[in-house]
């Protein structure tokens, strides 16, 4: 606890840097697995190549993927973009699956009622398809958030600073309370994430609140009337 | 008008769900497209706005032929009414009203001052405004399908079964609001069902259909029940089963008792001509 305390500064900062690789990871993984499960309901026929062959690229072992990535991006195995792409593409492996069961999920009655009104096939993905994939893009996200916090850590081997370094330096100096310091900030930092996705899905998709059952029946009847 | 010069749709495995049809339906009247599932009549619908191309054939709105005009344009000019409303999950009901006129481009306070006159066109609550669809009833999301479709004032408007997954009574209740609205607004439209009740109750033409998407009959609902053109139409009206073979005897009271073929009391027959005894049931 002492160390802790004394450390504080140094665990904070390490927060941050742990943020700061995971939060782009989280972010491009699902941006780009968008357009990815989109085309997936599109062309049914992709899909298995596609949502399968990138799932494959979570059976990659992460360590060895930190460390061919710089040769493929030409970056230096301790540069923080390293860390973020490997991470993007694990994220991609989890995340391309939810955002094509999203978009599965949307009703082909409400699909077809938005292209008779007369949306565009851009407005229609924007205004309608997107918000109602929405439910199950955010429970696919929360994993891709959790999983990518996680992982975060083991590019510290490699030296990439970040939460992980807690227990790198922790195990070789024998320190048991930076080691328990790190595994506690992470899972924190983890359920932090999480439950501000959460909120954010309140935000953004007000419809999935069940109203009160009493209000709801008043204005029914008031409706029948 | 409408005009369907020969249209045929068949899909690239072979089957035809539409075949060589053609049909003429007048501007300001109803006309209903009536035949069972699979009769291709949701497919010659869909072909007014362009959600389904003819693979021959055309179809032309007041002589225009619709596949000159851009799909997103033309069907943002006709109101469209589906079966199980399809509605968006995620909008309110004054939003998803006001869609049409905000795609058109009508700003969204006048768009929505616009959705909220609708809503009482179509005798909604107006505190309904603020809810979401699965907040409504099932009858109340008919309306605010309908209500959607009128809402950037269309000449033509295609309903696909719009009525067909309410309960009986609310249907009743929605087919005469229907025929209300109609008699105002006098809107050019193309209804599908398969509930000839339906057909009789709203049509000034009705169309039947044989599966393949070949016209049996068109006519109105009187010359349908008059002269059924074959055994298929009047299997299809139920004149066979004495559904619309009605009797009337005379009531103790005055006027005439009808019945079905059965003896089951359908209603009251007034004495039209003004017989002796035309009012003692009043």
């Amino acid at each position: 606890m002492e160390w802790i305390l004394e450390n504080l500064p140094h665990i904070l900062e390490l927060t941050l840097d742990h943020l700061l690789l995971s939060a782009p990871a989280v972010l491009a993984a699902f941006l780009l697995s968008l357009p990815l499960g989109r085309l997936a309901v599109r062309l049914p026929r992709l899909r298995e190549p596609l949502v399968g062959g990138i799932g494959l690229l979570y059976a990659i072992p992460s360590l060895p993927l930190f460390i061919v990535l710089p040769l493929i991006l030409g970056t230096s195995i301790r540069e923080p973009l390293n860390a973020v792409v490997a991470l993007t593409l694990f994220g991609l492996a989890l995340m391309v699956r939810s955002a094509a069961d999203a978009f599965g999920s949307v009703e082909e009655d409400v699909r077809l009622a938005a292209v008779a009104v007369g949306h565009s096939a851009g407005g229609r993905f924007l205004t309608v398809e997107l918000p109602l994939a929405g439910p199950a893009l955010l429970a696919g996200l929360r994993v891709v958030s959790v999983s990518t916090i996680s992982l975060v850590s083991v590019s510290a081997v490699l030296g990439v600073t970040s939460l992980g370094s807690l227990f790198t330096d922790g195990f070789e100096r024998g320190i048991v309370a930076a080691i328990v310091a790190g595994i506690v900030t992470t899972a924190a930092l983890a359920l932090v994430l999480d439950l501000l996705l959460v909120a954010l899905g309140r935000v953004l998709m007000p419809w999935r609140r069940p109203v009160p059952r009493r209000s709801a029946s008043r204005s029914a009847e008031k409706g029948a009337a | 008008m409408i005009e369907f010069r020969q249209v045929s749709k068949t899909y690239p495995d072979g089957t035809a769900a539409v075949e060589d049809f053609s049909l003429t339906v007048p501007s300001h009247t109803t006309t209903v497209l009536l035949g069972s599932s699979g009769c291709g009549k949701t497919t010659l619908l869909r072909m007014v706005n362009r959600m389904v191309e003819p693979t021959a054939g055309s179809v032309r709105i007041d002589d225009v032929d619709v596949a000159t005009v851009r799909p997103v344009a033309l069907r943002r000019s006709i109101g469209y009414v589906m079966q199980n409303s399809g509605l968006m999950p995620h909008r309110r009901v004054v939003e998803d009203i006001a869609t049409v006129p905000r795609l058109n481009g009508v700003p969204r306070a006048e768009a929505r001052r616009r959705a909220m006159e609708l809503m009482e066109v179509v005798g909604l609550d107006p505190q309904l405004a603020r809810r979401h669809p699965g907040q409504l009833s099932g009858g109340q999301q008919q309306r605010v399908g309908v209500a959607r479709a009128l809402a950037d004032d269309p000449n033509i408007l295609l309903m696909d079964e719009p009525f067909g997954a309410v309960d009986p009574l609310v249907r009743l209740e929605l087919q005469r609001e229907l025929r209300r609205l109609q008699d105002d607004l006098r809107k050019t439209i193309v209804f599908v069902t398969h509930d000839i009740d339906e057909a009789l109750a709203l049509g000034d033409q009705i169309v039947v259909l044989r599966p393949g998407g070949r016209t049996a009959q068109v006519g109105t609902p009187r010359e349908l029940v008059e002269a059924p053109a074959d055994d298929f139409v009047s299997r299809f009206l139920g004149l066979g089963e004495g559904r619309r073979k009605l009797r009337a005897a005379p009531r103790p009271g005055g006027g005439q008792v009808v019945t079905d073929d059965a003896g089951r009391p359908l209603g009251v027959l007034d004495d039209a001509d003004g017989g002796p005894s035309a009012d003692a049931g009043e």
